[in-house]
């Protein structure tokens, strides 16, 4: 309301004021008209979304208090509770718990006289001690968050002070939405910023992400427009712009808003101008920003919310369960009330039965009756098993320490092993049915290896690379990290033509863990270990070229582009596929170029100039700053100005100065980190760097031939977003088409033949699921002209395809024969399980770029339905493309999937594999995951209409009848519910493979039917081009339809709904960052580990929780059953032949730990023996050990035994001088003891604990009569 | 917030036998060698026990007699009838006579047995006040609310001792009378009445108030008796180590019965001809019939029994066991024809239940 209010106040200061408001209004008026559809009135559903950042500077504080004062600050609180409301806020939060809440009213109703059972105090104790156990256990949870917060409250950052005119210390908390923030190198951003300066020079700035969203790559993120142009650092006290952004919200991969300055001018601000809290700034010395979320309004916080509380099956059926008992506690106390008022009408005037109230009259049978129903329900609420809850929880974290500490989880690359995330579904493990399973980096390991590819129509197959990666499948499963792997035998001898100096790039970057931070050393033990095998092993970074294609590499010649205009001759034109092929495999994607060991510095001709130096010591500073970052990435200076060749001569001759000046230093600097014996030069077969021409794009041509691979010398890094992207650039990289540096604004490409390329980087439109594709628009340095290199899927890229090609019929017509070779080679690809990408480019003449841009930029700046906007855009470009080629990416399936998918299939667990990858593709890899049998019956659902689907279907199911009339076909369609079905232990396996667009077609209401009854013939459903909400909608679908238990396991953010869907959601922590993981409930690193998990520990969860639960049941019931057999025996009067302490301690002491120790240790099948018959898996998945029936047997068990020790002792004291607790205590003690042995002949397993007796003892073969056995030796 | 969790150390987690869950356990197969010699041994054990228990329950004697009204000699019945009037109830005598053929082994314990009596009644059992009952003054003066209506006296004095369960005390009397031969004198057979009360309650649990001027009569002044009752406690006995609370008569009643029907110690006989039994011959109780049974239907029995070292008689148990016993052996039996037929099919189908 006060935001709506603020909001309001703003906007009509704003009409009020300012006249030539009219044109930055437009960009936020178009884009709200256009999804909204014309509504006119919409300002109240706006105002609640946005929020206006000032400075938080003296000049604006009218302003400010106005704007921004009531936005929170930077001080967290993660706690629950503070030291006042601890105990309200605690004992609220409990009693939300209807089995807290009926104790409360239990311990309330015997406070009232007329129907006291025990004494007052005592029925309350139960619940004390239940509530105050748990109370300690969220007052300790808390308190650790509190010193939590409290450290990070207290961390200190610079924020600048008007008073004193600098950056001074703050803590964190003390940080104030619209103040300026100016971290170095390695620092955590305190809160969500806009980048207003940074001192790279290219006005970007990069941040590790890992503690967000662990993902290991470094983002870029940019100086808002505007900003970045100013070279000198932003001055806050000048600051006079305002920013308007969307009111806080969790979505980390968006922001949007606006920066307006004085002059109403606005620039748009995305994603890429926000530092988000909780990242740490790398390869940037410094950076400035003023803070527009803070606090518990950062996106990082927003999106922490905590382990996820999901409720079990096994809960839910022991809920209903405990209906079941209060139903029948209730049904007892209705008996003990009639029994009460017949038994006191016979004796109604007999006082010393009916004993009169204390004024002296005699209540009536009825209303004795009455009140007696109330004291029998407290004297039997031992029935409703209080500390079940607790004890579930309390089990649970046992089993849950179990797991996470299980050694054969362990993954030693990555140091890490299985999260337990959600505390209370580990017996859900134990019962899954279905199993939907992403592809990429779930079954396979997401380390892409570039295996083939297609330019202009001729497959390169790439056998050398292809023989290389054979041997790595043998050396590398061992040692993949080793560090002399890429140098070994296998990659000198499988290059005949690389020179061997290639190897000095990969040998570093391969084998070493480098620090981002070089010499700086703070905060370096803090990188990940995995960091520097993200994405760069040597397997992915090598390729091996594939010899024909270097032949043609051979021809290209810088006078090729020159004569552009000139018709040219067809083998020409194919190297010109080519150069633009490899071109577009080195750019057209978002990879990082790092300098592994310094803050990016470019030292541009500006800041070179514009530096006062004073004295020696800064030139010598200077010097060696320019040198280490030559040797780090050397050729960034080269590209930065290709126009001003004086400038960058000069440069480059500096550096060579500075480095014959301060060679021996500078080394040593940079290599400490690196411990590589092959420094970075020393022993590289090409180790003068110095000779290198990397400064005049004119002098190449020459110059390559003794060393070709020289241009990647430097240990260059590339960090991409996805390894896709990686396996590419190394690719292209293995062809001499080096990508130097990546900045903003420009791009440069060591291209061998051609020299060092600048492409003028014009436009990204980033990658996205729904476009499937990304494109970059550059200018290409050599034409001039304005290309679109797309790159993306085949399907889609196919599409995109110019039909009409301008340039006349013959290139028309080759373009058909280069697309149709392609699809042969794409399908071809496909077939080996390969994923394939299509590259493209397009031409564009310089007005029609304009135009577009004219049009993306209104797109850009608005807040409102951006991205619908955007993707329009983008359609706008992307189209008319001319056919390059394809690549054929291999994703290597993980180690130990095949058995484990063979193993959890003969669990009975049917595994449906959701992919976006093409059909070949995926059906490939089920093939060598052994989803799918070589003799397996293939279905494929692959139509373009709904009509058609549905036709399919039935012929399919009507041929699956007919092969398979025994099975359980039966189902039938009208029911729409398929019974989860058996597996077919003989009989024709088949698989179904249904692809995306006929599977929205399934999805549909009319065809879930008929699919879902396809698909339980089926062993294994793949489908393939599925979207992220395909994947989750599908198993909605199956859940929800078919009742059954799904778990879903994937890795990439593409898999996020699909896990928070399934029952059960798993995460691998691999290589696509942490958002699978903060989704899931439990996180594994290797697929294998799934086996293990589900057969184990989730059997073992299983049985032990389910026993456990039953066994509460059982030992309630049968207790209480005593005492209640006793009232036939004293006129239904509510007394109790125990004491009242030994009734109430029943729970809390007698019987508390036996049951919990079983609940965490019993095992009642070695894990060996699980391991090795998966079939043991399926009694979970029927819930065996505790259906509803099962439940009704543990009654009438109980009921039995309770029988038994109750009239054992009546028979035998029947008619002695007995009084009551003489006679209650045999009674109770027998009872216990049976109790007890119970338990012992429940669990199958008896731990020895060394010196002490164990627990447990064997299950009996005759359950009843060893329990009569026991009943009668307790009454001795 | 995982930047601020500094260690990456090593997650690997410990190898130890204890959390790779690989304790030494012990997981019997109960094979049929295991399990068959277990059913027999266990059935011949309580069939053994079950024949110790069920002949020394027979060698107990005991013997007793409904007085609560049936017609026949004593003139019991006349009491009944009496009975009916209310109370309190006039004085009535009434006598059991029975012989003895032989040595009736002593020990020898004289009970009182009532029937569908229902002390175990919860708002009869709580009606008292134990710390009034421990002697301590000030609950002597203010008895326990759980006491009423039997707490105080219309004339708002505290009853001592207050409750149901005081009130409803049990007065009937009775003598043992021995005659030696047809004929002779009835000898009065003494009837040790201290030591039928546990220990523990007549010195812990019941005590006195401490005596005023050496009275206990005036320990008590300012109290009134039950309404039931004819005389105050301190004159229940005139014993004075057994009266007031700590009157053993007193202390066995208060002693709540768990059951509806059960009897409770009146005496033990055991003081001089009579400490090895009561000898053969003539015997006559005489009994003060006071207490009402028959508006509730109960019934009043005198029992003479001797106990064993398994407790009164009770055949029950023996019994029991007995088929416990043969219970065991019968199943045996069967697994071991279900296993001589199946043994060379397959072995784990005996294992299992």
């Amino acid at each position: 309301m006060t935001e709506f209010l603020r909001w309001a106040r703003y906007h009509w200061q704003r009409l009020t004021g300012g006249t030539n408001r009219d044109d930055d209004e437009r960009p936020y008026n178009y884009s709200s008209l256009l999804a909204c559809g014309g509504k006119t009135s919409q300002t109240p559903k706006v105002a609640g979304r946005h929020r206006v950042v000032v400075p938080h500077l003296r000049p604006f504080k009218d302003e400010y208090e106005k704007f921004s004062g009531t936005y929170v600050n930077n001080r967290i609180r993660t706690t629950k509770y503070t030291l006042l409301n601890f105990v309200p806020r605690n004992l609220f939060e409990q009693f939300h718990r209807a089995a807290n809440l009926y104790f409360l009213f239990l311990a309330v109703l015997n406070w009232v006289p007329l129907v006291e059972a025990f004494q007052k105090e005592i029925t309350m104790l139960p619940l004390v001690v239940v509530l105050t156990i748990i109370a300690i256990k969220d007052g300790l949870e808390d308190y650790r968050k509190y010193k939590i917060d409290k450290q990070i409250n207290n961390l200190v950052t610079k924020v600048y002070s008007r008073k004193e005119k600098k950056y001074v210390d703050q803590c964190w908390k003390d940080v104030a939405v619209g103040d300026f923030i100016r971290l170095s190198c390695n620092e955590v951003i305190p809160a969500d910023m806009v980048l207003l300066f940074s001192t790279d020079p290219d006005k970007i700035c990069h941040i590790e992400t890992s503690g967000l969203d662990g993902e290991s790559n470094l983002k870029q993120r940019q100086v808002v427009r505007g900003y970045a142009e100013q070279d000198s650092e932003v001055d806050p006290e000048k600051f006079s712009s305002k920013i308007e952004c969307e009111s806080p919200n969790n979505d980390l991969s968006r922001f949007r808003g606006y920066l307006e300055h004085s002059n109403k001018e606005r620039v748009g601000l995305s994603k890429e101008n926000l530092l988000l809290r909780g990242c740490t700034i790398r390869n940037t010395e410094a950076v400035v920003g003023i803070v527009v979320y803070a606090g518990h309004e950062t996106k990082a916080m927003l999106n922490n919310s905590g382990p996820r509380y999901k409720r079990s099956k096994l809960e839910r059926r022991a809920n209903t369960d405990v209906l079941w008992c209060v139903l029948l506690l209730f049904v007892m106390c209705l008996t003990g009330a009639l029994g009460h008022g017949i038994w006191l009408s016979k004796y109604e005037n007999i006082i010393f039965f009916n004993i009169p109230e204390p004024d002296g009259h005699v209540i009536s049978p009825v209303l004795a009756g009455f009140y007696m129903f109330w004291t029998m329900i407290i004297l039997l609420q031992v029935l409703i098993p209080i500390s079940l809850y607790v004890s579930i929880e309390i089990v649970k974290l046992g089993q849950i320490y179990f797991i996470q500490s299980d050694v054969d989880f362990y993954n030693e690359k990555m140091d890490s092993t299985v999260q337990c995330r959600a505390l209370n579904i580990t017996e859900d493990l134990g019962q899954i049915q279905y199993l939907f399973s992403d592809k990429t980096g779930t079954l396979t390991e997401n380390k892409m290896v570039f295996r083939r590819c297609s330019v202009a129509g001729f497959d390169y197959c790439h056998e050398e690379n292809a023989r290389r990666l054979d041997s790595y499948q043998e050396a590398v499963s061992e040692d993949e990290d080793s560090a002399d792997t890429p140098s070994g035998p296998v990659s000198t001898t499988a290059r005949p033509r690389a020179p061997s100096c290639r190897t000095v790039p990969n040998g570093p970057l391969g084998s070493k863990p480098w620090s981002p931070l070089g010499g700086s050393g703070e905060g370096a033990s803090e990188v990940p270990r995995s960091r520097q095998a993200a994405f760069s092993s040597p397997m992915e970074t090598d390729v091996v070229p594939d010899t024909r294609l270097l032949d043609k590499f051979s021809q290209i010649t810088p006078q090729l582009f020159t004569p552009l205009e000139e018709p040219v001759p067809n083998p020409p034109l194919e190297i010109l596929y080519i150069v633009d092929f490899f071109i577009a495999l080195a750019i057209c994607n978002t990879v990082v170029v790092s300098a592994p060991n310094q803050p990016r510095q470019k030292i541009g001709l500006s800041s070179l100039s514009g530096m006062p130096i004073k004295s020696l010591e800064e030139i010598k500073n200077l010097f060696q700053r320019l040198s280490v970052r030559r040797s780090s990435s050397p050729s960034l200076a080269s590209g930065k100005e290709p126009t001003s060749g004086v400038p960058n001569a000069f440069v480059s001759r500096l550096s060579l100065f500075s480095r014959m000046k301060l060679a021996s230093p500078v080394e040593e600097e940079a290599s400490p980190t690196s411990e590589s014996p092959q420094g970075s030069s020393g022993t590289s077969p090409c180790p003068t760097e110095v000779a290198r021409p990397n400064g005049d794009p004119g002098l190449m041509g020459g110059q390559v031939g003794p060393c070709p691979g020289q241009p990647s010398a430097a240990p260059l890094c590339y960090e991409a977003e996805s390894p896709d992207e990686a396996a590419l650039v190394y690719a292209a990289r293995a062809y001499r088409c080096t990508l130097q540096s990546r900045s903003p604004e420009q791009l440069v490409v060591d291209f061998a033949a051609l020299g060092p390329l600048t492409f003028q980087l014009l436009h990204i439109l980033p990658f996205d699921s729904v476009r499937k594709r990304m494109s970059v628009v550059v200018r290409h340095p050599l034409s001039n002209q304005v290309v679109v290199y797309t790159k993306g899927a085949d399907s889609v890229i196919m599409e995109l395809l110019s039909v009409a090609s301008p340039d006349g019929a013959s290139r028309e017509k080759q373009q058909m024969i280069i697309r149709e070779k392609t699809q042969k080679h794409l399908d071809d690809y496909a077939r080996r399980g390969l994923r394939t990408l299509c590259i493209a480019k397009k031409v564009m003449s310089d007005t029609e770029y304009e135009e577009w841009l004219r049009n993306h930029f209104l797109a850009e700046t608005s807040i409102d339905h951006r991205e619908e906007l955007l993707l329009e855009s983008a359609m706008r470009l992307e189209n008319k493309l001319t056919l390059l080629g394809a690549t054929g990416i291999e994703d290597r399936l993980q180690e130990g999937v095949p058995e484990s998918i063979e193993a959890l299939q003969r669990a009975g667990i049917k595994i449906w594999m959701l992919t976006g990858d093409k059909q070949e593709t995926a059906v490939n890899i089920a093939y060598a995951c052994k989803l799918l049998e070589p003799d397996d019956k293939l279905f494929i659902l692959n139509t373009q209409s709904k009509d058609a689907c549905e036709m399919l279907m039935s012929t399919i199911l009507k041929e699956l009848r007919e092969k398979n009339p025994a099975s359980n076909v039966r189902t039938s369609v009208s029911e729409g519910l398929p019974q989860p079905p058996a597996t077919q232990g003989s009989g024709l396996r088949a698989g179904l493979i249904i692809t995306g667009k006929t599977l929205e077609f399934a999805l549909q209401e009319s065809l879930q039917g008929p699919f879902l009854e396809l698909t339980a013939c089926c062993q294994a459903v793949i489908c393939c081009r599925a979207t992220p909400l395909q994947k989750s909608e599908v198993v909605k679908l199956v859940r929800s339809h078919l009742r059954v238990m799904t778990l879903a396991i994937g890795d990439g953010a593409n898999d996020v709904s699909m896990i928070q869907v399934a029952d059960v959601g798993i995460g691998i922590s691999g290589q696509e960052g942490m958002q699978a993981v903060m989704a899931s409930d439990f996180a594994i690193s290797q697929f294998k580990h799934l086996g293990k998990l589900l057969l184990v520990h989730g059997h073992w969860c299983y049985a032990r929780l389910a026993n456990m639960i039953l066994y509460f049941f059982y030992k309630n019931v049968a207790y209480v059953n005593l005492l209640f057999w006793y009232q036939f025996f004293c006129g239904f009067s509510g007394t109790s032949m125990t004491d009242y302490w030994v009734l109430i301690l029943f729970n809390l002491l007698f019987t508390s730990a036996p049951p919990v120790i079983y609940g965490v240790l019993e095992k009642d099948v070695s894990a060996e023996t699980l391991m090795q018959l998966p079939e043991l898996y399926k009694r979970g998945q029927k819930s065996e050990a505790y259906l509803p029936l099962t439940f009704w047997i543990t009654l009438l068990d109980a009921f039995y035994q309770s029988l038994v020790c109750f009239f054992m002792p009546y028979y035998t004291y029947q008619g002695s001088d007995i009084d009551i607790f003489t006679f209650g205590n045999p009674l109770n003690t027998a009872a216990l003891f049976i109790i007890i042995l119970h338990l012992v002949i429940e669990s199958k397993s008896l731990v020895h604990i060394p010196s002490s007796p164990g627990i447990p003892v064997p299950i009996s073969s005759s359950e009843g009569s060893a329990s009569g056995q026991t009943d009668a030796r307790g009454e001795n | 917030m995982t930047w601020s969790a500094a260690a990456r150390g090593a997650h690997q987690p410990d190898n130890t036998a204890f959390t790779q869950q690989r304790l030494p356990a012990w997981q019997p197969l109960l094979s049929a060698s295991i399990a068959l010699p277990l059913f027999f041994c266990a059935g011949l054990a309580f069939i053994g026990l079950g024949l110790g228990l069920f002949y020394s329950s027979n060698g107990i004697k005991e013997l007793e007699y409904d007085y609560t009204g049936t017609a026949g000699p004593g003139g019991c019945s006349a009491c009944a009838l009496a009975d009916r009037g209310r109370a309190p109830p006039p004085p009535c005598w009434c006598a059991w006579h029975f012989s003895l053929p032989e040595l009736f082994p002593g020990p020898v314990y004289l009970y009182y047995e009532l029937t569908n009596f229902y002390q175990n009644n919860r708002r009869y059992s709580v009606s008292r006040d134990d710390a009034q009952l421990s002697g301590l003054p000030s609950a002597l003066r203010h008895p326990a609310n759980e006491c009423a209506p039997y707490q105080r006296r219309a004339s708002g004095l505290p009853i001592a001792p207050c409750g149901a369960i005081a009130n409803s005390l049990f007065n009937d009397s009775f003598s043992l009378w021995h005659q030696r031969r047809a004929g002779g004198p009835y000898v009065e057979v003494p009837l040790d009445r201290t030591g039928i009360a546990w220990w523990t309650d007549c010195h812990v649990k019941f005590r006195n108030p401490p005596p005023v001027n050496g009275s206990l009569a005036l320990a008590f002044h300012g109290t009134a008796p039950p309404p039931n009752w004819p005389r105050p406690v301190y004159a229940l006995s005139p014993d004075p180590n057994n009266t007031g609370f700590v009157n053993q008569d007193f202390v066995v009643w208060m002693r709540t019965a768990a059951l509806p029907t059960f009897r409770k110690l009146y005496a033990r006989i055991r003081q001089g001809n009579y400490s090895a039994g009561l000898p053969r011959g003539s015997y006559a109780v005489n009994i003060t019939y006071n207490y009402p049974v028959r508006a509730f239907g109960g019934r009043k029995l005198v029992v003479l029994s001797n106990i064993s070292w398994m407790g009164g008689k009770n055949p029950f148990l023996g019994i029991a066991y007995l088929a416990v016993g043969s219970l065991c052996i019968l199943v045996g039996f069967v697994m071991l024809v279900v296993y001589i037929r199946y043994q060379d099919q397959n072995d784990e189908d005996e294992d299992e239940e």
